[in-house]
């Protein structure tokens, strides 16, 4: 039973530190700052919580996985919100969401790419 | 007797510091100071889980604070007021630091083949003061936390030092750009817009948690990683947000600059005057086993604290108790104190440049 | 286990102390100046922790050695180590440098706001932060004082 959590709690917290490579990766490849900010924001509370899951199993039960709740609880609150508040000042001067066809792999081209070349990631 | 096989964590050791390089040398090449500043509140954070590695709770709490909230955000204040980008310094001007920056880096390398080894239980840091506080901490001062032992109690006279430092610090930056905003004009409406709603339902709601947090840290700071540095910042941080989302007016309705520099001043008095008091009852500037006269002793109820059987200092633990909440006083007023500088500084700025 | 195993942490620090003094020796800006006396000092920090590692050890917060954490951490030493190098069963890191670092950092970070503030002041009186500008404008002001022949 313990081993058994040991290697649940452990494959969370590698799933969960995955998880927020992948969101790295987001924020250094999507194109804009809206996609990026979301890349960023979704991976980390996603990982935050795995990683969170993973250690509450690994620990003993009791006071370790209240305090466990409580950053999670604050995590939820406060990542959503920064994500928000940096979109918005984004937002505020003056970036724009890039609309349209365009190549995420490519270099920093034009918004209207052609269609055909870009259909698989169309944003 | 040699070392233990080196551990799993070394590995992290390595992992972390690798990253510390990194950042390091980002800061070095960039010219944006915006973008140092953030590289470094990065440093910070990654520079604390490397102290939580290193067995420094205390010191990994106060770093990722300190480091990544508090130093960001002046320094962001102080670009905002400056500004956001260094000149380009040529080539040739950076042969000479370079070379002076490698001389004294190759001495240092060449003088460190002297140190022992890492981890190495035997050194004689390592072997003489920190373990005679190890062995004597608990019978002395009775608090589980050696770190607050010895900040609180044996090297005591030294925080206080380091606290007036402090003030001094408070002082300095408050007569440099003044107490707060002093502008008539209200600053530029629209600006902030009402956009900011959900960061505003968050701040209401993070405001009074997190100063419940930094109490608990300030509490706590005897048993587990914590004390009145960590709980100061923390305390700190928590009015600074809501400056940050609610606008200065609002926050120094709430908490006057004049009372922020009052309480600064108030925690060294404090600290302080522990001191006095138990030179007064006969033992010597900070000794807080005459803090308490047994009269005041014998009625404290034997089983306040836990065992009633286990023996308390209770001298040393009020003592400890007092002091950390004078240094909570003066770091958290002297924080805000020099928050309200650089921000009262950019309303200041901004209204003058709407008179013109 | 070789030499830059048991040295790696300090050659970090030799590094970072570089890095630091680098930029404050070569940038002319106050304010990234601040930032590499930030990055120096950050490697003083590292430098004194460092030291204080002990193999093996853990935090400086007293354990009960028969609790179960206590014996949890027993497990992974040889008990001939503990005994020579642990307190009452525990072997602990050095508290001492995490004392003296802690309450540097905090001082740090208010001499850091000083540092700045003065650069305010310098921007509000010179106009730049830059110290050659700097000098070229104390430069024509005292041109200007001069009187002229």
């Amino acid at each position: 039973m313990a081993d058994a959590l040991f290697w649940i709690g452990g494959g969370l917290i590698v799933a969960g530190a995955m998880l927020s490579v992948l969101g790295a990766a987001g924020v250094l490849r999507f194109p804009d700052v809206y996609t990026r900010i979301h890349a960023a924001s979704l991976t980390d509370t996603g990982g935050a919580t795995l990683m969170l899951l993973g250690m509450g199993l690994l620990g003993p039960f009791g006071l370790i996985t209240l305090k466990l709740l409580l950053v999670w609880a604050f995590i939820m609150l406060t990542s959503p919100a920064a994500a928000n508040a940096l979109a918005n000042a984004a937002f505020g001067s003056g970036h724009r969401p890039r609309i349209g066809n365009f190549q995420i792999m490519g270099e920093d081209k034009a918004t209207d790419a052609a269609p055909e070349s870009a259909g698989k990631e169309r944003a | 007797m040699t070392a233990p096989v080196l551990e799993a964590s070394f590995a992290l050791n390595v992992a972390l510091l690798l990253m510390l390089v990194v950042l390091a040398a980002a800061v070095v090449w960039t010219r944006s100071l915006l973008a140092a500043i953030l590289l470094m509140s990065v440093y910070s954070l990654v520079s604390a889980t490397w102290l939580m590695v290193m067995d420094a709770p205390d010191v990994a709490f106060t770093e990722a604070v300190v480091g990544a909230g508090i130093s960001t955000i002046v320094a962001l204040g102080a670009i905002l007021l400056t500004r956001g980008e260094a000149v380009r310094v040529s080539w040739k001007r950076q042969v000479v630091p370079g070379l002076l920056a490698g001389l004294v880096g190759g001495l240092l390398i060449y003088a460190m083949s002297g140190l022992p080894d890492f981890g190495d239980p035997a050194s004689p840091a390592n072997s003489h003061v920190g373990r005679a506080y190890l062995e004597t901490a608990k019978r002395d001062i009775g608090a589980p936390n050696v770190v607050t032992a010895v900040l609180g109690s044996y090297r005591g006279f030294d925080t206080l030092g380091e606290t007036v430092v402090i003030l001094a610090a408070c002082i300095g930056v408050a007569l440099m750009l003044g107490f707060g905003p002093r502008a008539t004009l209200a600053p530029p409406a629209g600006a902030p817009g009402d956009h900011h709603v959900v960061l505003r339902v968050t701040a209401k709601m993070l405001v009074p948690l997190i100063i419940l947090f930094a109490l608990y840290v300030q509490f706590h700071g005897d048993l587990g990683a914590g004390g009145g540095f960590q709980a100061g910042v923390i305390a700190a941080v928590a009015i600074i947000l809501h400056a940050l989302v609610f606008g200065l007016r609002e926050t120094t309705a709430a908490i006057p600059p004049q009372a922020a520099r009052a309480v600064a001043a108030l925690g060294v008095v404090v600290y302080a005057g522990v001191g006095i008091v138990c030179i007064v009852n006969g033992g010597g500037f900070l000794d807080y086993d005459h803090l308490l006269t047994p009269q005041i002793e014998a009625m404290i109820p034997a089983g306040l604290l836990g065992d009633p059987d286990k023996p308390h200092h209770w001298g040393q633990y009020f003592g400890i108790l007092a002091i950390e909440l004078g240094v909570l006083m003066t770091v958290s007023a002297t924080m805000i104190t020099i928050f309200y500088g650089f921000a009262g500084r950019t309303i200041d700025a901004i209204a003058a440049e709407l008179r013109r | 286990m070789s030499w830059i195993a048991t040295h790696f942490n300090y050659v970090v620090v030799v590094i970072l102390m570089m890095a630091g003094l680098f930029i404050v020796f070569s940038s002319g800006n106050l304010i990234k100046r601040m930032i590499g006396l930030a990055l120096f000092q950050s490697s003083t920090a590292l430098f004194y922790i460092s030291f204080g590692k002990v193999s093996g050890g853990t935090a400086a917060i007293t354990l009960d050695a028969q609790g179960a954490e206590g014996q949890a951490l027993a497990a992974q030493l040889d008990p001939a180590y503990v005994a020579q190098f642990g307190v009452e069963g525990v072997v602990y890191s050095n508290p001492l440098p995490h004392v003296l670092i802690l309450t540097a950092i905090v001082v740090g970070v208010a001499t850091l706001a000083v540092g700045l503030a003065i650069a305010v002041r310098v921007r509000e009186s010179y106009g730049t932060v830059e110290s050659d500008e700097i000098d070229a404008v104390s430069r024509v002001a005292a041109e200007q004082a001069e009187p002229a022949p």
